[in-house]
């Protein structure tokens, strides 16, 4: 039992950065209804430039606070310059524009900083701080996703911008009539969406260490989590995240063994779209033929 | 088919049957290569290009492919080329299965699927109850073949013509399945999948046996491609490979057979010059290109020849 209590405890750790990265796609699903298959890959970055702040000499919440600025502004930029140009065009061409992004924010990462795995610090002290059935990072990785979380809803329900946001995302047309800069509120949301992403690679790095290839099997979680819960629904997402992240941790340690753990995302992915692709909150849509 | 296509024809296979005369051994086993992810490009862009189903996962079916060669070689000593329908029948059942619950996804939800076949591939490979055949992490060694009847060639050599004349029936059937009834319902779904079906195509039959033959297709070329390398283990079929075959026809060229050889030659020469700059580079080199093709040249290589070619043409006919 007591084992069973670690692993969902341990589950819940990890679920939450699944929830956080899964937040942060559906957060520009469901502005522009694209999967950004380069989510992982930004948010590795982004762990990268925390990783050289670190090194320099800074301490561990300035580089914290100024890499989820920088991934911020990174995310705007991408969307201003790479995405904007295909914001209209066929799928395949917007999926191919993501596997570009993908590919080249993994080699440029691997041509800077080398392919050699690197150690990660985390911000939580050694000693467990949590009770004894998880360690402090884990406990303080789900303390940080509440946070996120907590941020986001009040910016999205509280504030002028946000609510402008959502205008943009919901109704462009109309949002564009009132006077609302539809492109740059799209932008907005691909910048929020880096600097989660952001927040949860830092989060796991200390985990799974730095790498360029981190983030391949957690954007996968990320994805499962974010269908599970609904892609066009953020806190379905967060929902998904944890549910996630606990399956994987209590099938993998007592029913599959953990070598199959990344098949459980694979099948979770093809299970939620072919019998439910709307997840357990999402909105279901009905084409008209 | 018009004459100067027929010439062209004749003078590409002309070259690649003379062309392990003229270069190194090293250089033979690099084109055999090519010739191996010119198939795998085709089987791709079949699904992909011509019936618009993405798949960011066909990598998955190479392996089954090259595992289905190197496990027949190795544990049940099948000779080389018995493996080869082998491969190819285990991959179209294969492909067909996953083609099935793909007939519900569209568009990018088909890509997230294929993804996750992708990324999670290589785990499935390590898994330890298949170990005693797939040889776990370790993968399987298998033996050159020899030329038989005592041709005088090199191993290299032998392959490279066995693979050139694979790959010749693969691209003749593919031209003649592609240019007619099946190749327009193909397109006619990729288009307007509603039209099509009033127009009586049974869609969700062709949708799934394009994924079949497909995912065939790319079967054979990895079983082509274990036996020239002689190697398989799991962490070569990452979901980079993936991508790469992605790359390969987004960059030859989109719904076009020639595009195939283009974009084989693309994947398998850039990243040897780009090597030596440094070990991230074909990949950053890759994804520029990338960019670059789907902004600029949407059609690929092949349709920026075509469009050189019918420009040529024009000038001619002014003079």
């Amino acid at each position: 039992m007591e084992a069973f209590l670690h692993q969902v405890l341990a589950g819940l750790a990890t679920g939450s950065i699944y929830a956080s990265l899964a937040l942060s796609l559906v957060m520009i699903y469901q502005a522009t209804h694209l999967v950004n298959f380069a989510q992982g890959e930004m948010a590795m970055f982004a762990t990268y430039f925390a990783w050289s702040l670190i090194n320099a000499g800074m301490p561990y919440w300035p580089a914290f606070f100024l890499t989820v600025i920088f991934a911020f502004v990174l995310g705007v930029v991408i969307e201003r310059t790479i995405i904007r140009p295909v914001e209209n065009a066929p799928v395949l061409a917007v999926v191919v524009v993501f596997i570009a992004l993908l590919v080249i924010l993994n080699s440029v990462t691997g041509w800077i900083f080398s392919y050699t795995i690197k150690t990660f610090p985390s911000p939580f002290p050694e000693e467990p701080i949590f009770g004894r059935f998880v360690t402090s990072h884990q406990g303080g990785a789900i303390v940080i996703t509440m946070v996120v979380l907590a941020l986001l809803f009040l910016f999205f329900r509280f504030t002028p911008l946000g609510l402008a946001m959502r205008a943009a995302a919901q109704n462009p047309e109309s949002a564009r009539l009132v006077g609302i800069r539809v492109g740059w509120m799209l932008a907005l949301g691909w910048g929020l969406a880096a600097a989660i992403g952001a927040v949860a690679g830092m989060m796991v790095a200390p985990i799974v260490y730095l790498d360029p290839n981190m983030m391949g099997g957690i954007l996968l979680y990320a994805f499962a989590a974010a269908l599970v819960g609904g892609i066009d629904n953020p806190a379905g997402a967060v929902f998904g995240g944890f549910l996630v992240g606990v399956l994987e941790n209590v099938l993998g340690a007592f029913v599959i063994g953990n070598e199959l753990k990344l098949a459980v995302a694979l099948v979770l992915i093809v299970g939620v779209l072919v019998v439910k692709p709307s997840g357990f909150f999402g909105k279901v849509f009905v084409t008209r033929v | 088919m018009t004459r100067r296509q027929l010439i062209a024809i004749a003078v590409l296979l002309l070259v690649a049957c003379v062309l392990p005369q003229v270069v190194s051994d090293y250089r033979v086993f690099q084109f055999n290569l090519v010739l191996v992810y010119a198939i795998a490009l085709l089987g791709l862009n079949m699904l992909t290009g011509y019936n618009g189903q993405i798949s960011l996962g066909h990598g998955a079916f190479y392996a089954i492919g090259a595992y289905c060669a190197a496990i027949l070689m190795d544990k049940y000593g099948v000779p080389y080329w018995a493996t080869l329908p082998v491969a190819a029948a285990v991959c179209l059942v294969a492909g067909f299965l996953f083609g099935l619950p793909a007939l519900r996804l569209e568009g990018l939800y088909l890509a997230l699927a294929t993804f996750a076949l992708g990324v999670s591939l290589p785990s499935l490979l390590k898994y330890h109850h298949l170990e005693k055949w797939t040889g776990g992490v370790q993968g399987i060694v298998i033996n050159k073949p020899e030329p038989p009847f005592g041709l005088p060639l090199s191993a290299d050599h032998w392959l490279y013509y066995f693979t050139l004349a694979v790959a010749v029936l693969m691209f003749l059937l593919a031209w003649n399945m592609l240019r007619g009834r099946i190749g327009r319902a193909l397109v006619a779904i990729r288009d307007q999948h509603i039209a099509a079906e009033a127009m009586g195509v049974n869609t969700a039959m062709v949708k799934s046996l394009a994924f079949g033959v497909s995912a065939m297709y790319t079967g054979i070329a990895g079983a082509l491609g274990a036996i020239a390398i002689q190697y398989v283990a799991p962490d070569s079929f990452n979901i980079f490979l993936s991508l790469v075959f992605l790359i390969g026809i987004v960059i030859g060229g989109l719904a076009s057979i020639s595009g195939a050889i283009y974009g084989a030659l693309f994947i398998q020469f850039v990243p040897n010059i780009a090597d030596e700059i440094s070990k991230a580079a074909p990949w950053a080199i890759f994804g520029v290109f990338l960019l670059g093709f789907v902004y600029l040249m949407p059609m690929g290589i092949a349709g920026a020849v075509r469009m050189g070619l019918a420009r040529l043409q024009r000038k001619a006919q002014n003079k």
